[in-house]
């Protein structure tokens, strides 16, 4: 009954990772080079570290990733060494909200946030397939119509 | 809801009747101009002193003959251009003199009504009509309206909000009450002198300055800290006993009553149905007496003090009305978390404490100043559970409740197993606990 994610998502995250630390790398490797030495590029080699680090921690954090329509409500389960959990039963959603930023709809991917009277209920799923995020929504706000509670 | 708007659509029915503030309300617009050079003049006291010292006489006339006209004219135009209107379903407000704007707010989401009359307002007979709406983060208030007319409009609010049909709502006039409680100043008194923050306060605000007038011997700083501290210290004991006194606590059809104040006098009704939490709270000097503290959100409310003092048994009965179907749980029945729970929070895990009745999800944390939160399954607005790695190794983990009036409740440090067969259990009784709810239009 569970879903994961995309794998697109992952590889989003992981050229992001890579975009991101390869500048850090370079700019830390050149400066320090340039100005004080070859023997201080070395330095470049912590944001490659932090960038290994980063890609098995993006891994690992994607497969935790994963969510579940019951009949009631929706569960959402994410999080490797911060483990959490959320239910949400649909009769409380008061809106739901698809987005997607324009790496994301590089990558063909959308993120649905579900909002409740409580701000403090945090229920993203980020980086769905748009056609998955919508069906989604749409039964989402059916349902929660169908089973609507409010306060 | 409120929602911004251009006038335009209400001109369309002229049918509804629209009403203008009392006439006192201008005076109290007069004093924003004041009020911002006040606030220029403290924001920059060299400045001032500099300008007031270039000031002579008839400057200081002329700006007078100035300013005065120009507030009264700001603060009589402000009045003008402000109507209010109750139609079948929603409070108008419409105000604005450069940028107009409406707010409309439907009555059915209306949480709590409060009248407040300050001080000032009570010798001129006028009173401050407040509403709490769902996502709002100001409150919608009328100010001001004479003392009778926002009593007929409270009575008419509820009156529409309950349900009833527009044609006889304002003849319904105000529900009955009964009362429940009232503090008696003493114990009022007494409450407070035996509550830390009251002595905290004091101690701090005497020994702080002398302790830095004897290391610095400069007049200045310890008065610029010693001022802060008595005022504080003041908040804290006298200030909370002025608002705090005569307590009262109602039951009406309407909802729930609260009466309070010693110069600036407030009342608030809660309809029924709009409590999302309830706290009992137990400071440790207070455990003798049996005294508790009663705190409860409501959704868009600030104010949360349903009883400033009362005996644990009082406490207990006035909860069963503001909760109906809900007993609070003897301490007896709340589970401690598992001893190895000692290994996340040290000595304090003692005081964490859970249980689950039919009506109620309970948990109560803290040692000395032991607090116990109260939700109706039937407002639970969502369910985590929550666990981190120093917690996974010893098992055990947390579970949140979110409520309407944006607080958590937590039990904490539960054991892992019981946390997740808790959140299971904890979704199921959320869904179904609605289906015993009243309806929003209570009277309906």
């Amino acid at each position: 009954m569970w879903t994961g994610l995309p794998p697109r998502l992952l590889r989003m995250r992981r050229m992001l990772l890579i975009v991101w630390l390869g500048l850090l790398a370079l700019a830390a490797g050149l400066l320090p080079g340039l100005l004080a030495g070859p023997a201080w590029a070395a330095f470049a080699l912590l944001p490659l570290a932090l960038m290994a680090w980063g890609w098995d921690l993006a891994g690992r954090n994607w497969r935790s990733w994963r969510y579940a329509e019951r009949a009631d409500d929706l569960l959402i389960s994410r999080g490797v060494l911060w483990h959490t959990v959320t239910v949400v039963p649909y009769g409380r959603m008061q809106l739901v909200e698809v987005t997607s930023g324009p790496v994301e709809r590089h990558f063909g991917l959308a993120s649905v946030q579900l909002h409740t009277a409580a701000a403090a209920t945090d229920a993203t799923i980020p980086g769905l397939d748009p056609a998955e995020a919508e069906r989604l929504r749409d039964r989402l706000t059916e349902l929660g119509e169908a089973r609507s509670a409010g306060l | 809801m409120t929602t911004p708007d251009t006038d335009g659509d209400v001109r369309r029915d002229k049918a509804v009747t629209e009403r203008r503030l009392h006439p006192v309300t201008p005076l109290r617009r007069a004093w924003a101009p004041v009020a911002v050079l006040l606030g220029w003049a403290l924001h920059d006291p060299d400045g001032t002193q500099r300008q007031l010292a270039r000031l002579t006489t008839t400057t200081l006339l002329i700006a007078l003959a100035v300013l005065i006209p120009a507030a009264a004219l700001y603060g009589f135009l402000t009045w003008w251009f402000t109507h209010f209107a109750v139609t079948e379903s929603e409070l108008r407000i419409r105000t604005g003199l450069l940028f107009r704007r409406t707010a409309h707010i439907r009555l059915e989401r209306i949480q709590a009504v409060d009248v407040t009359r300050p001080l000032l307002a009570r010798v001129a007979g006028v009173a401050k009509l407040k509403l709490d709406v769902i996502g709002t983060d100001k409150k919608d208030e009328l100010a001001f309206l004479g003392e009778g007319e926002a009593r007929a409009l409270r009575a008419e609010l509820l009156a529409r909000a309950a349900g009833f049909a527009p044609e006889t709502a304002h003849e319904v006039g105000e529900a009955p009450a009964r009362q429940l409680l009232n503090v008696p100043p003493g114990v009022l008194a007494v409450s407070l002198v035996l509550t830390g923050a009251t002595w905290g306060t004091l101690i701090a605000a005497l020994v702080v300055p002398s302790v830095l007038w004897f290391f610095t011997h400069n007049l200045w700083t310890v008065l610029a800290t010693a001022l802060p501290l008595i005022g504080a210290a003041g908040a804290s004991s006298v200030g909370r006993f002025v608002t705090e006194y005569d307590w009262t606590v109602a039951e009406s059809p309407d909802g729930l009553r609260i009466d309070r104040g010693l110069l600036d006098r407030a009342h608030e009704t809660v309809p029924p149905g709009r409590v999302q939490t309830v706290r009992i709270v137990e400071p440790l000097l207070w455990r003798r007496r049996s005294w508790v503290r009663v705190e409860l959100d409501v959704a868009g409310s600030s104010n949360s003090v349903l009883l400033p003092v009362a005996p644990r048994e009082v406490a207990e009965s006035v909860i069963a009305r503001v909760l109906p179907g809900v007993t609070v749980p003897p301490v007896s029945s709340l589970s401690r978390p598992p001893r190895r729970a000692g290994r996340c929070v040290p000595l304090w895990w003692r005081g964490y404490g859970f249980t689950v009745t039919e009506a109620v999800f309970a948990a109560r944390h803290g040692l000395l100043r032991r607090s116990l939160a109260l939700v109706p399954h039937a407002k639970v607005q969502s369910v985590r559970l929550a666990q981190g790695p120093w917690m996974r190794l010893w098992r055990v983990a947390d579970v949140h409740v979110d409520t309407g009036a944006n607080k958590t409740v937590t039990a904490r440090l539960r054991d892992a197993g019981e946390a997740a067969e808790l959140l299971r259990a904890q979704a199921e009784r959320s869904r179904t606990g609605r289906k015993g709810a009243r309806p929003d239009r209570w009277m309906a």
